[in-house]
């Protein structure tokens, strides 16, 4: 494989799981829901997965664990903030915050006695990239093929996800959720259906992403797996304006500079690694600046206007 | 007993009572609406109007009393079950998404609708309906591109495509010119001679008249009276209404105006979207003087009370305010110059809602005695100055402590009078101070500008209303397009050249 090929082959495969959680967060934030959660949920996706795939063996199982892991944490914010309108802030971050905590908390205590109970250092069974024979030598095209199944999801999960968005009566629902909420509920939009619906699927795509990293990426457990994708995927849902077709560009930026940066600490280059490391934070706030100035400058205010914010039907 | 007596009603209501922490909006209240015919809701606000329609569009649930349809007991427990009977409502503030296209408004929330919508086919039958009623309106715009005119549209459109039997407008005419008010009765008797049944609030005497069969006069959540409209006359509603005998004329001093207080000197600004909306518009007020301006709204009036009062920059030109240099001043020098502001968003602009009516009426006197000493507040002080506001201005709140957004539209607009005249020193900008109001509360917005005037004070009024305008100010200015298209005394305007004007049409003697 030459070396775009190759760059490109990792970028795909670092921003999957960015991909995952970014679409799911733009759908909850359609929805008028901010889930500051989702570090938490990410973290608490991966151990649970890598967990359950080292005793029973079943990815199925392991990916099935993470859903249901990502589902409650995200009906927990979603109980919290559209029925007893708490602070969506304060819910989210308590969800990082808890999520953080438990998920390295089960990675010391759920692993085998021989290994000292702890999860780390261990492998499991993992989603493998899927030999596409010929068609994957091709050049550049081959990146997209010789990935594991949950990369191919994503080619599936954005067209759907946009269409579903723009092009459906649900998706109409859910813009008009975020957007006016008032208005929806006047026009016979289920509101508080949709808020709950969208923030559970949201944690569910999130912990997908999680599951990712453990399952595939890295693959294994370790202490912060995530290295603060959860927070990524705050700034790229914004670098993406709340379209779910835009999630991909944020995702390869995110993933393209990890692909750049990992090339370049193979390489031996004199660069010091923590420096690389950092690259592509600091790529993500510099995108994600740019952004915000452009479209202040140009008038378009892309965040669902509802955003944050609780409705009840008979307040002033 | 006649025919429509005999018919079962298309909607009835009976005994409708709803109440909100510290207000009974609605007080067993009893409706009946005929097919083919138009009931009009008057009252005050506050009076109960939009809390019973609310009831029967299913946004509030009614805490006793029931609802039937064509003679059969409904139960309306959410706006999809009153579409579901219906019922289509268009709200007072529109209910609209203005990201949203046009085509997917009259969709959203719609039951029924499959779940990949044939938007092509929506917007073919928006066209055809849009025809029908001749309701001119692209099916493709976003919202946030309409004028309310062409908004109000939409919200009909909306109605009519979802098949609403029921429509109740709630003070459609507010925002509207009057060109489109007449379009909207076109819309309403047509929509009569298909047999279905509208429902309006106003507190419009005219509206009442021209627009329905039978009117309804609420007062304080109760039924007042209920009279055939043909078998009635304004100056009777006004008093039902109100409760007492209603001036509609304004007693004043005859006009001995001072010295200049407020000149605009080829003054030019821009909108926000950085378009010219003041061109070389020139001015004076002086003391003991109402200057009103007229226009339609959107001609500059919001930049014109903008620019004095420091809250946007002038590009060119100059102001000054008692003979003092004051152009792009800061708001708190311009207010420490004796200038009080009567913004036309009372909500966004005029006062804090999620604040007590106490402290949105200290808001402008905070930094000096007695309400405070040094930089720290004197709550007692602060409350005592607010009841003596209170008593003073006839503000019809529970407490002082009561948070502004409970409170009226007619009240909120009283609190901010309140503190606007208390500080003022020598003018009053005034910018669509007895919008929305009902006639009592206009009566005493009127009577208190005029006030400010015998009192020696200088008054900018923008308003809409000319009627308004000829019986409060002295002088008139007609704004269009940002620029003066004249300048007239009070008494010798004559209404329908200055609508003309309004409108962009020049005096006929300089356009032959």
């Amino acid at each position: 494989m030459d070396l775009i090929t190759s760059i490109l082959a990792i970028t795909l495969r670092a921003g999957t799981s960015l991909v995952y959680a970014t679409v799911g967060e733009t759908y909850t934030e359609r929805a008028g829901i901010l889930n500051l959660g989702l570090e938490g949920i990410m973290l608490m996706g991966a151990v649970s997965s890598f967990a359950v795939v080292y005793y029973s063996g079943s990815l199925v199982l392991a990916l099935l664990t993470a859903v249901a892991v990502g589902g409650l944490l995200s009906l927990i914010h979603a109980f919290l903030t559209v029925t007893m309108r708490a602070n969506q802030v304060v819910s989210g971050l308590a969800i990082t915050l808890f999520g953080t905590g438990f998920a390295s908390f089960l990675g010391q205590r759920l692993g085998p006695v021989s290994n000292g109970r702890y999860l780390v250092g261990l492998t499991g069974p993992r989603f493998a990239p899927i030999d596409a024979g010929a068609l994957g030598r091709i050049p550049v095209l081959g990146a997209l093929l010789n990935q594991d199944i949950l990369t191919y999801g994503i080619y599936l999960l954005i067209p759907l996800a946009w269409f579903y968005l723009y092009r459906t009566r649900n998706g109409l629902w859910l813009r008009a959720v975020g957007e006016n909420p008032r208005t929806a509920d006047a026009m016979g939009v289920p509101v508080f259906r949709a808020k709950y619906l969208y923030t559970v699927l949201g944690g569910m795509l999130t912990a997908l992403g999680g599951a990712h990293l453990s399952l595939a990426y890295t693959p294994g457990w370790s202490e912060n797996i995530t290295g603060g994708r959860g927070w990524i995927v705050i700034a790229l849902v914004i670098f993406s304006m709340w379209n779910p077709a835009r999630a991909i560009t944020g995702a390869l930026i995110f993933g393209g500079i990890n692909a750049v940066q990992f090339r370049l600490q193979a390489s031996g280059t004199n660069i010091p690694a923590g420096f690389l490391n950092m690259l592509p934070y600091i790529a993500t706030i510099a995108v994600l600046v740019a952004i915000t100035w452009w479209e202040t400058l140009s008038k378009r205010v892309g965040a669902p206007a509802s955003l944050g914010t609780s409705y009840m039907r008979e307040d002033k | 007993m006649d025919a429509t007596e005999a018919a079962v009603p298309l909607v009835e209501m009976r005994g409708i009572r709803k109440s909100f922490p510290g207000v009974t909006a609605c007080d067993g209240v009893d409706l009946r609406l005929d097919r083919g015919e138009v009931l009009a809701l008057l009252g005050e606000n506050g009076a109960g109007k939009s809390t019973l329609m609310n009831v029967l569009a299913g946004l509030y649930r009614p805490d006793d009393g029931e609802i039937l349809i064509e003679g059969k007991p409904v139960e309306i427990r959410s706006p999809r079950d009153a579409a579901a009977h219906g019922v289509g409502m268009v709200h007072q503030n529109f209910m609209l998404v203005d990201t949203m296209t046009v085509a997917e408004n009259v969709v959203l929330g719609m039951a029924g609708l499959p779940l990949v919508p044939d938007m092509a086919g929506v917007k073919r039958s928006v066209l055809e309906l849009a025809d029908k009623y001749g309701l001119r309106v692209d099916p493709d715009a976003y919202v946030w591109q309409l004028s309310v005119g062409e908004q109000q549209r939409v919200e009909i459109l909306k109605q009519l495509y979802r098949k609403a039997e029921i429509l109740v407008l709630d003070e459609p005419t507010a925002v509207l010119t009057p060109q489109e008010s007449v379009e909207l009765n076109a819309v309403v008797r047509r929509m009569k001679d298909e047999g279905k049944g509208a429902i309006f609030i106003t507190h419009k005497m005219e509206e009442v008249m021209t627009f329905s069969d039978r009117v309804m006069v609420l007062r304080k959540g109760k039924v007042v009276v209920e009279k055939v409209t043909s078998a009635t006359d304004p100056r009777d509603l006004a008093r039902l209404m109100v409760g007492r005998e209603v001036l509609f004329r304004v007693e004043k001093k005859p006009f001995e105006p001072g010295a200049v207080i407020l000149e605009l000197k080829d003054v030019c600004a821009q909108d926000d979207r950085g378009l010219p909306a003041l061109r070389d518009l020139s001015l004076k007020v002086r003391a003991g003087e109402i200057l009103g301006i007229a226009g339609v709204a959107g001609n500059g009036q919001r930049e014109l009370s903008e620019v004095i009062t420091g809250l946007r920059p002038v590009t060119s030109g100059g102001i000054s305010i008692n003979c003092v240099e004051s152009t792009n001043k800061t708001p708190l020098e311009i207010i420490r110059s004796g200038v009080s502001h009567i913004p036309q968003d009372r909500i966004a602009v005029g006062a804090v809602g999620d604040m007590s009516v106490a402290s949105n009426l200290a808001m402008k006197g905070y930094r000096e005695a007695p309400i405070s000493r040094g930089a720290v507040l004197l709550p007692r002080r602060i409350l005592d100055l607010a009841r003596r506001m209170i008593e003073l201005f006839r503000i019809a709140t529970p407490s002082p402590e009561t948070r502004v957004k409970f409170l009226s539209g007619g009240n909120i607009q009283k609190t901010i009078l309140a503190r606007e005249i208390e500080s003022c020193r020598s003018l009053l900008i005034a910018v669509y101070p007895s919008r929305g109001l009902d006639i009592g509360a206009t009566e005493a917005v009127r009577k208190e500008l005029v006030a400010q005037r015998d009192a020696g004070m200088a008054v900018l009024l923008v308003s809409e209303d000319i009627e308004e305008l000829l019986s409060v100010a002295d002088t008139v200015i007609v704004l269009f397009e940002g620029r003066a298209m004249g300048t007239f005394p009070s008494e010798s305007a004559d209404p329908e050249e200055l609508g003309l004007l309004m409108a962009g049409v020049e005096r006929k003697e300089t356009a032959s």
